[in-house]
């Protein structure tokens, strides 16, 4: 066989392989989605979402408090995380741009951003629960946002990043002071972006179970006090799905296709965004 | 046109069209000669097609998608555009050096033997040998062969260029295509590539590609102007320069425009 | 300026988090530490809540088999997805399978961990596990791995379903990689005739080496730290095992299920040990991809 017919089959080959892994990548997403769609879809009813747990192997009951929890804890999460993490990004972009202290932050930033939500969960327990003495929503509220603020930080520091620095030079000139500058001008010049990058942050935390189960832990009762354990679809599913029932795992199917609607959508969403304003 | 000297034409572009991307017509019924053994310049005004033509000789463009050529390019009467001929063996035959010096992440000697190695040298002694006879055609070999083993990007901006073109000429082409060589160089390495490709067009047809006048009065034979991708002139360097037939190429060459 | 110091005091909170993190872990773990040490923690395979005996050994062995399984299988597929994406697949498809891994990425971990529970473990049980039993019973040394009944319930199922996780993340930071190539030198080796292939292997791989080693750390860090994913599947058995049909125990795994159930001091800050081992490890280990990442993107910008 001539040298180059072996280059040529060698290099087929190799693509070809590549391209194998490319669809078994596609295979996974679509076996495991599909199989969430379908088992979820056949599960949803509109008793999930009005009624709440009923005794376990009482079939019937819902996961009204579970739906409501969730919102509720991610509510206040990003209410803390949202602000701060936009503000610290504001800080490394503009009033520490280029000094050693950015950098710094910056690298530990990103590392916080994989670091184990299951130890977030660990700390915020020895700060927020032991000291309360129970569980509750607002330890979880905590843990959930300390995962955000490096998330919602790190993007917004990049988005403001982009922002050429003749638009501030053109806002200065007119008289403005840094803070307005900031503010009026170049958070507007990044606003989609930094949309984009909270609206995923909240699809991360959305999802997040491990850092609930020792916060705000569970509720199988009603409950919108944030001082007192609430209940959370994630950590619900952890549970029913566990549980020896078939009907908790019926109802997890259920919670785990809206989460992954939602997350996904979220998802899409801040996708789109991009594309469209970029364009 | 002016009337033919017959001599060998190493490449003949005949009634060239090419779309980029599907739609945009970038060169429009181009025709002309390229003779063997000598230095052919492509000038023009920026965007007019000459760096687009010149990919076209070494099938550049179909890395891309949607990419169209119409017409012919012969190479040795063998029209190189067509389904069946091998692109990776056309791009031996033709090769081609770019503006930005481009190294390999590899020692001085790799990135010369990288070609080699891909038509199955593999034999040190000899690869040793067709590497020092490459450097010595870019004038580059007193400079590096006592660090042949030291890394490309050790090199200065100029000696990185002499590399890339001694990687080309390693694997012995017939035509060597030039886009806008020196335009990231500063003027003693520019000199010095110039010098070069004229000594080097007694071994291979040139074709260079620049928006520097001087440069392409300097070391070319025939000069081919273009617009707007139209080729407007084509002839003798030193006619084009001081006796050109056409208004736009006598306005472009005096400067009146650029 | 109250604005300016609001957002410095912003920023500083990752400092202050990353501190108070290390603080309190610490001090959790004292008494255990005082008790265990840490040398001896770290070796012992015990974990017993009624004796008060527990050591780090067995935790730490299942969370080390299960990460360097699901790399084993994940950076291969990952790689091979980047080089698809980048070099392979016709334009119109690019966008697609982008998304496809975005997507996949975006999956909370725990419905990948109910996946698991539910239909990859059954499939595990009943057709792939026996399978593997069987081609490796003749071959020694290997036999030795698929030992035992399978359940599905296992190192093995945890960490396909690691893996599976793994792969969009360890997919997108290799095409970023890949994508810092310069067109004009991949077109330089084009022009020396290489092939397509060829330009990938000799060119795009060695030159974008920092960033895709930088993104296989990182998914490392991750997978170090997964939680739900694995606790679905793993099984809690507290043991070093050689088959990988068999239930284990990694550091997140024993902290999801056993952190609510320490009735005793000594047991909660065994447990607080734990994570603190966990989390200078996968800190450290973060802290090395980061390196390499920053390393990857200087080296463009010469």
């Amino acid at each position: 066989m001539t040298r180059e017919k072996i280059r040529k089959i060698e290099g087929f080959v190799a693509l070809f392989l590549s391209t194998l892994a490319a669809l078994a990548g596609l295979f996974w997403l679509i076996f495991i989605l599909g199989d969430v769609l379908v088992h979820g879809i056949e599960a949803l009813r509109p008793g999930l979402f009005l009624n709440d747990p009923s005794p376990p192997g009482v079939i019937g009951g819902g996961l009204r408090n579970a739906f409501v929890g969730q919102l509720l804890i991610t509510a206040a999460s990003i209410l803390i995380g949202v602000p701060v993490g936009v503000l610290g990004g504001t800080f490394l972009a503009e009033y520490a741009r280029g000094k050693k202290i950015s950098q710094v932050i910056s690298v530990l930033s990103d590392i916080m951003v994989s670091v184990p939500s299951i130890v977030v969960g660990a700390f915020v327990y020895a700060i927020l629960v032991i000291p309360v003495g129970h569980f509750n929503g607002w330890a979880g509220a905590v843990a959930l946002s300390i995962i955000m603020i490096p998330v919602v930080l790190r993007t917004t520091e990049d988005m403001l990043t982009l922002v050429p620095w003749t638009l501030r030079e053109a806002a200065f000139a007119l008289g403005a002071p840094y803070y307005k500058v900031i503010v009026q001008v170049v958070y507007r010049a990044a606003a989609t972006g930094i949309l984009t990058g909270i609206l995923l942050s909240i699809a991360r935390v959305a999802g997040e179970t491990a850092p609930l189960l020792f916060t705000s832990f569970n509720n199988s009762f009603f409950s919108m006090n944030m001082k007192e354990p609430v209940a959370s679809l994630t950590v619900t599913i952890f549970q029913y799905a566990m549980g020896p029932y078939d009907d908790w795992h019926v109802q997890a199917w259920a919670a785990a296709f809206v989460i992954t609607l939602f997350i996904l959508l979220l998802t899409i969403a801040g996708r789109l965004i991009i594309k469209w304003r970029y364009k | 046109m002016e009337v033919q000297i017959v001599e060998q034409l190493k490449i003949e572009v005949k009634d060239l069209n090419f779309h980029y991307g599907g739609n945009i017509h970038a060169l429009k019924n181009i025709s002309l000669p390229v003779h063997q053994n000598s230095v052919t310049a492509l000038i023009g005004p920026s965007g007019c097609g000459k760096t687009t033509l010149l990919r076209c000789f070494n099938r550049m463009h179909d890395l891309y998608p949607k990419n169209r050529y119409e017409g012919a390019i012969l190479l040795d009467g063998r029209n190189i555009l067509s389904n069946d001929i091998d692109v990776i063996d056309l791009r031996s035959r033709v090769g081609m050096v770019f503006q930005k010096p481009t190294p390999f992440p590899m020692t001085i000697f790799d990135n010369i033997a990288y070609g080699l190695k891909l038509k199955g040298v593999t034999n040190r002694a000899e690869l040793s040998e067709m590497v020092e006879r490459a450097l010595r055609h870019s004038a580059l070999w007193d400079e590096v062969k006592d660090k042949l083993n030291a890394g490309a990007y050790e090199l200065s901006g100029g000696q990185q260029q002499r590399l890339v073109i001694a990687r080309a000429l390693a694997v012995k082409p017939e035509v060597l295509l030039f886009d806008e060589p020196t335009s990231a160089l500063d003027p003693i390495s520019t000199a010095k590539i110039e010098e070069l490709a004229i000594t080097l067009k007694d071994e291979v047809t040139i074709i260079i590609v620049t928006h520097n006048m001087q440069q392409a009065a300097r070391m070319s034979d025939w000069t081919g102007f273009l617009m707007l991708g139209e080729l407007i002139e084509f002839g003798r360097t030193d006619r084009i320069f001081t006796a050109p037939s056409e208004k736009l190429t006598e306005d472009y060459v005096t400067g009146r425009f650029g | 300026m109250l604005f300016s110091s609001l957002t410095a005091l912003s920023s500083f909170s990752v400092i202050l988090i990353i501190i108070g993190i290390l603080y309190v872990l610490v001090s959790q773990s004292s008494l255990a530490i005082q008790k265990f040490g840490v040398i001896h923690f770290l070796r012992s395979t015990d974990w017993d809540p009624v004796k008060e005996l527990f050591g780090a050994a067995t935790n730490v062995y299942g969370t080390f088999v299960t990460t360097v399984l699901s790399l084993l299988f994940a950076i291969p597929i990952a790689i091979g997805i980047a080089i698809f994406v980048t070099e392979v697949s016709p334009n119109f498809l690019k966008g697609p399978i982008g998304v496809a891994i975005e997507l996949l990425a975006a999956i909370p971990s725990i419905i990948y961990g109910m996946w698991g529970l539910f239909t990859l473990s059954p499939i595990m049980a009943k057709y792939i596990e026996p399978f593997m039993k069987q081609i490796s019973a003749n071959i020694p040394l290997v036999s030795v791995l698929f030992h035992g009944t399978p359940m599905g319930i296992d190192i093995l199922t945890a960490s396909t379903i690691l893996s599976i996780m793994i792969i969009p993340f360890t997919a997108s930071i290799s095409r970023d990689a890949f994508n810092l190539t310069p067109a004009v030198v991949k077109e330089s080796a084009y022009a020396l005739g290489a092939t397509r292939w060829e330009v990938v292997k000799n060119i795009v791989l060695p030159y974008s080496k920092l960033g895709v080693f930088g993104g296989i750390a990182l998914s490392l860090g991750r997978a170090l730290g997964e939680t739900m994913a694995v606790a679905f599947v793993l099984g809690n058995n507290h043991r070093i095992t050689t088959s990988l049909f068999d239930a284990a125990a990694t550091i997140t795994v024993t902290l999801a299920n056993e952190f609510t159930e320490a009735d005793k001091d000594i047991y909660l800050s065994s447990l607080f040990y734990l994570a603190l081992v966990l989390f200078v490890l996968s800190f450290i280990t973060l802290a090395v991809a980061k390196f390499f990442l920053l390393k990857a993107e200087r080296k463009v910008s010469r």
